[in-house]
């Protein structure tokens, strides 16, 4: 398969940012309140990914090893800005009703994380189209989300009434905040099934990476999160650490 | 003094920045399996944002939409996002180093989950609404304090219900971090009691 092609399947599929990876996930709740503003979150953090894509793969030569996680989050940092003005300026409402969502695409761990763990390694072009796969993958899945709830919530799907109100109460719920953590519940156990079925036939899926996982051990941003889990071996390591630096504290003194 | 008490309690308990405002998942779902190290991260994070929205707030007002520049004609508030973040990245490395150089006992305590804090989109979240909603220096540190305030106690309870759920038969696809998730619902239902209160 062509490596190009191949990004793009991985993205939208195989990686799948939201369903296999669970990376993401405060933009996931926060904003699929309807499927518009799934879609629109979406189609802004896809803006984003790429240009930072391609931008960090064209310096990834330039920027010294040990400042590049300041330089790259300095590259999406203006990405983003750009990407508020542009939406500011030409879809008023939806900037509106994104809010303070769209500036927080900044530290959304899809797009350090692919530009650490691809687009800091691999040429230009196989790096836009990660970017455009991984984008379209994270769409999809919030645009998917976003129908759930709104259609549960409103009977409505893109704002047309599809369930008519005559016989459908809907479950306001689902689009408020508790709607988000029950409908993202469902798609993780939804994944979990998957995920033993896949298993068994030897086809295992990705891990999720996020922090939806609970470990950090395969999260790419791990670089500069350099906390770690606290989960798991993460705690006693973390308790040996400060230990350690208890220890280690008087005779730096 | 009214108005300080109303933002403390909007942000802390009304529009609780975990279950209603969705800032902050990652912690909240990666450390909150025992109490004693929800209520350390809970602890930190006080800690930073109080420090961060009284720094950013500063920049925001003397540098950014500094008065002397804005009558000329230069508004730099554009650059808020990029400032923000570099700020906030920097001063929690700061703040870990002023901590282990001058307070042992409590980088002790609090020194193993401020790395963690670094990437974490509330920090980032209060600056920005504190500059959205026009708050000056006061109200900002109020509003972060508020805010890091309910993170605190929305992990703690967190935790405590975890605890127990450890113990319970749970379906096998529910298991992990879906059940989780269902708590995390049925708490902001629960916190969805309060939103009349202001």
């Amino acid at each position: 398969m062509n490596k190009n092609v191949e990004r793009l399947y991985n993205g939208l599929i195989k990686e799948n940012p939201t369903f296999v990876l669970m990376l993401g996930m405060c933009p996931t709740l926060a904003v699929t309140s309807s499927a518009i503003n799934g879609l629109g979150m979406g189609l802004s953090t896809t803006v984003v990914l790429v240009f930072s894509n391609l931008l960090i793969s064209a310096f990834r030569k330039v920027i010294p090893n040990g400042v590049r996680m300041p330089a790259f989050i300095v590259i999406v940092a203006s990405l983003v800005t750009m990407v508020q003005f542009i939406m500011n300026a030409y879809t008023p409402s939806l900037s509106e009703s994104l809010g303070v969502y769209i500036p927080l695409i900044v530290v959304n761990c899809i797009i350090l994380g692919r530009a650490e763990s691809y687009a800091s390694k691999n040429p230009v072009i196989p790096s836009i189209f990660d970017g455009i796969g991984m984008g379209l993958g994270f769409t999809f899945g919030l645009t998917c989300i976003g129908l759930i709830r709104e259609l549960l919530g409103a009977g409505q799907i893109f704002g047309f009434q599809i369930l008519s109100l005559e016989w459908f109460t809907p479950i306001t719920i689902f689009v408020m905040a508790p709607g988000a953590f029950l409908v993202l519940a469902c798609l993780v156990a939804i994944m979990n099934i998957v995920r033993a079925k896949m298993e068994a036939k030897g086809k295992p899926l990705a891990a999720p990476s996020g922090c939806l996982s609970g470990d950090c051990s395969g999260c790419a941003q791990s670089a500069m999160c350099t906390g770690r889990s606290l989960s798991k071996e993460g705690a006693a390591s973390a308790k040996a650490t400060a230990a350690k630096n208890a220890a280690n504290a008087p005779k730096t003194e | 003094m009214k108005e300080l008490l109303l933002i403390a309690i909007g942000s802390a308990i009304v529009n609780n920045v975990v279950l209603s405002q969705f800032l902050g998942i990652c912690p909240f779902l990666g450390v909150s399996k025992k109490t004693e190290t929800a209520a350390g991260m809970g602890a930190a994070v006080v800690f930073v944002i109080t420090i961060s929205s009284f720094v950013t707030a500063l920049i925001y007002k003397f540098i950014l939409a500094n008065e002397a520049l804005m009558s000329k004609g230069i508004d730099l508030t554009y650059l808020q996002t990029i400032v923000f973040i570099l700020v906030i990245a920097a001063l929690v490395q700061f703040v870990e180093m002023f901590l282990k150089k001058n307070m042992p006992p409590l980088y002790e305590s609090l020194g193993v989950y401020l790395p963690l804090i670094t990437t974490n989109c509330a920090v980032l979240g209060v600056a920005l609404t504190n500059v959205t909603k026009e708050y000056g220096i006061l109200e900002s540190v109020v509003n972060g304090f508020a805010t890091a305030v309910g993170f605190l106690i929305a992990i703690v309870i967190m935790a405590g219900i975890r605890e127990k759920i450890e113990y319970n038969d749970i379906p096998k696809p529910f298991r992990g971090t879906a059940i989780v998730l269902v708590t995390a619902c049925l708490m902001s239902i629960a916190f969805m009691g309060f939103s009349g209160m202001i």
